[in-house]
């Protein structure tokens, strides 16, 4: 009797009892301390580090790190440690913009497919699977290579490139999302919480959004993390090759890409930014890996 | 495994590839932007002699009409003609896939050996100090950017230590055996960093496959009459697990690209996904386009070889 008064007095919640969980991924916890402290970096870093990006000092081009440069410098002798802070702040906009797009456009499509039967839902998940057998890369460098231009002179440089890089990352990245969506949906329409709301009166809209959509959210939230990392590996993919960000934009891929060619005698230039990636990626993807342990409540630990 | 499966398969690829060759089409009409565009603005180039060019290619008729001109055209093998290299792009094409190929293959090759005796390893022990090094490791693998890792491995390898050349040649001056060992020294450093970010998801795939497996009830039918730990593993779980990896290595093929096309631009390596960059910042347009057509093609195919090797493999595979 104690014991169950106990039990009662404990109070449990949903996002407590995921929390609890999460705690228990030893690794996933490390990375989230990590790329908590990489996002205050990237965000406060500007005010503490106050180094402009594009500060050509020629007399200390290609330095090693040192007390006036942490991180060194570079062929025109700019700061790395500057110009990672503010390639990091784009490189992780990247990543959330495009994870939000795949959210989205997933959630969508695997939302209709799911609620829609018979030729919709087949016709949509024939464009999913078509989707997915799509070169990705090959793809990505297509369409930038086709609108680079057309959207630089709608929306300036910067912007046109940021919002066709986010547009075209999420919009080749939406399938899996789509394809859980609609798994799940299929699976808990057939449910009696489902059927119940159904009896009161509850419009489809009314049920996908209150009733179905967020019992169906842990995967994706899941799926969504894996994005982001996905996503800021495709924008460093795509800069490194040259095709991304301009160079005054430095993103980290964009920073490697400059790099690359001194590697002999600069190493720590390229190391910085291509661990950044790294750091940011991995962490990313060992969150995602403790919240798929934190958000399936039947998964018994 | 019956024919009907086969043709069936075949008959599922042919709308994917025409969807696929839609979406590129539709990609560059919606595109700004004229293929002509150069002439347009060249004053030694007559109007009347533009619009001439124009209708003969089919500029101004509707788009559903060019879709129709081009698909024929790429069905007859009629690619186009290079702007940059003056040559037909299927020869291009051709001359470039061989490397391509080769590096794809021999880091595949790699990937299941490491993966294999990793995974099964790892699966059979679930939660062991071993299991959580190798997942650990795993995730480590797949985070590393291919194009991170071959940076790595050319300071380390060429730079550092200069045991590795970092710049692959197709024309190497040697002979014999000589020749053979030059080419697999180059082609070391690019195979590995494809070969090791391939392992790292496989590895991942293995373990699950086999902790399915695992607790299947014939397996433990198989312990129950005695048969040695090891015989249960080889004979009994791996060749059951082993099936949906099969369809994962072939699934996994987009992805494969991807990296080739980073590792092929690191290394210089003279194939499809280099000449693709090269394209792209020259503006040769025929080439970007049938390169990345080619790419579809050969995803579309790997999948087809999927599905075909999972029905033969897996009885339990229904042919209705």
């Amino acid at each position: 009797m104690a014991a169950a008064g106990k039990e009662k007095a404990r109070r449990f919640s949903p996002t407590l009892e995921a929390w609890r969980r999460f705690r228990r991924h030893k690794l996933a916890v490390v990375s989230a301390v990590i790329l908590l402290l990489m996002v205050a970096a990237i965000a406060i870093g500007p005010l503490l580090w106050r180094v402009p990006i594009n500060e050509i000092d020629f007399t200390a081009k290609l330095e090693g790190p040192s007390w006036n440069h942490p991180f060194g410098t570079d062929d025109l002798g700019q700061d790395v440690l500057a110009r990672l802070i503010y390639g990091g702040r784009i490189s992780l906009a990247v990543g959330l913009s495009a994870m939000a797009v795949a959210c989205i456009v997933g959630m969508l499509v695997g939302a209709l497919a799911g609620m829609s039967r018979g030729s919709v839902d087949a016709g949509l998940m024939w464009l999913t699977d078509l989707f997915l057998s799509l070169p990705q890369l090959p793809l990505l460098l297509l369409v930038i290579y086709l609108f680079r231009d057309g959207l630089k002179a709608v929306l300036g440089p910067e912007g046109g490139v940021f919002v066709m890089i986010v547009i075209v990352i999420g919009g080749l990245r939406w399938m899996p999302v789509a394809r859980l969506v609609r798994a799940q949906i299929l699976s808990i329409r057939e449910k009696e919480f489902v059927e119940a709301a159904r009896a009161l009166g509850a419009s489809r809209l009314r049920i996908v959004l209150n009733h179905i959509l967020p019992n169906a959210l842990g995967p994706v939230i899941v799926a969504g993390t894996i994005d982001v990392a996905a996503a800021i590996i495709a924008e460093s993919t795509l800069s490194f090759l040259g095709l991304g960000f301009p160079p005054d934009i430095p993103t980290w891929g964009r920073v490697l890409f400059d790099a690359k060619d001194y590697l002999d005698i600069a190493p720590h230039w390229a190391l910085f930014p291509g661990a950044l990636i790294f750091l940011a990626v991995v962490s990313i993807n060992f969150i995602g890996d403790g919240l798929r342990d934190a958000l399936d409540p039947r998964r018994v630990l | 495994m019956n024919r009907n499966y086969l043709i069936r398969r075949l008959l599922i690829a042919v709308p994917s590839l025409l969807g696929i060759s839609i979406v590129l089409y539709t990609v560059l009409a919606l595109a700004p932007g004229d293929p002509f565009g150069e002439l347009a603005t060249n004053p030694n180039v007559p109007a009347e002699v533009r619009m001439a060019l124009r209708a003969k290619f089919g500029l101004d008729d509707p788009i559903y009409l060019r879709y129709f001109h081009w698909l024929v055209a790429m069905i007859h093998g009629d690619w186009g003609f290079s702007f940059v290299s003056r040559v037909d792009v299927d020869t291009l094409i051709l001359q470039r896939l061989p490397a391509t190929l080769f590096v794809i293959g021999s880091a595949q090759l790699i990937a299941i050996l490491v993966a294999l005796p990793v995974g099964v390893l790892a699966g059979t022990r679930p939660y062991s100090v071993f299991d959580q090094i190798a997942n650990t490791l795993a995730f480590v693998g797949f985070s590393l950017p291919t194009f991170f890792t071959g940076l790595l491995l050319i300071l380390i390898f060429s730079i550092q230590l200069d045991w590795l050349p970092f710049v692959y040649r197709s024309d190497i001056n040697a002979h014999g055996l000589q020749w053979v060992w030059e080419y697999i020294k180059q082609a070391i450093m690019p195979v590995t960093v494809l070969g090791l970010f391939q392992g790292a998801s496989l590895v991942r795939y293995v373990r699950a496959s086999v902790l399915d497996v695992a607790r299947l009830d014939y397996v433990t039918t198989a312990r129950s009459k005695g048969i040695g730990e090891r015989r249960v593993i080889t004979r009994h779980i791996v060749r059951t697990a082993l099936i949906p990896v099969v369809t994962l290595v072939a699934l996994q093929m987009p992805i494969v690209f991807s990296g080739a096309i980073v590792t092929e631009q690191i290394f210089r390596i003279p194939g499809i996904g280099s000449l693709l960059i090269a394209s792209i910042l020259a503006n040769d347009t025929p080439v970007v386009m049938a390169v990345t057509f080619v790419f579809a093609c050969l995803v579309v195919l790997f999948n087809l070889i999927a599905d075909v090797l999972y029905g033969w493999l897996d009885p339990r595979i229904a042919f209705r």
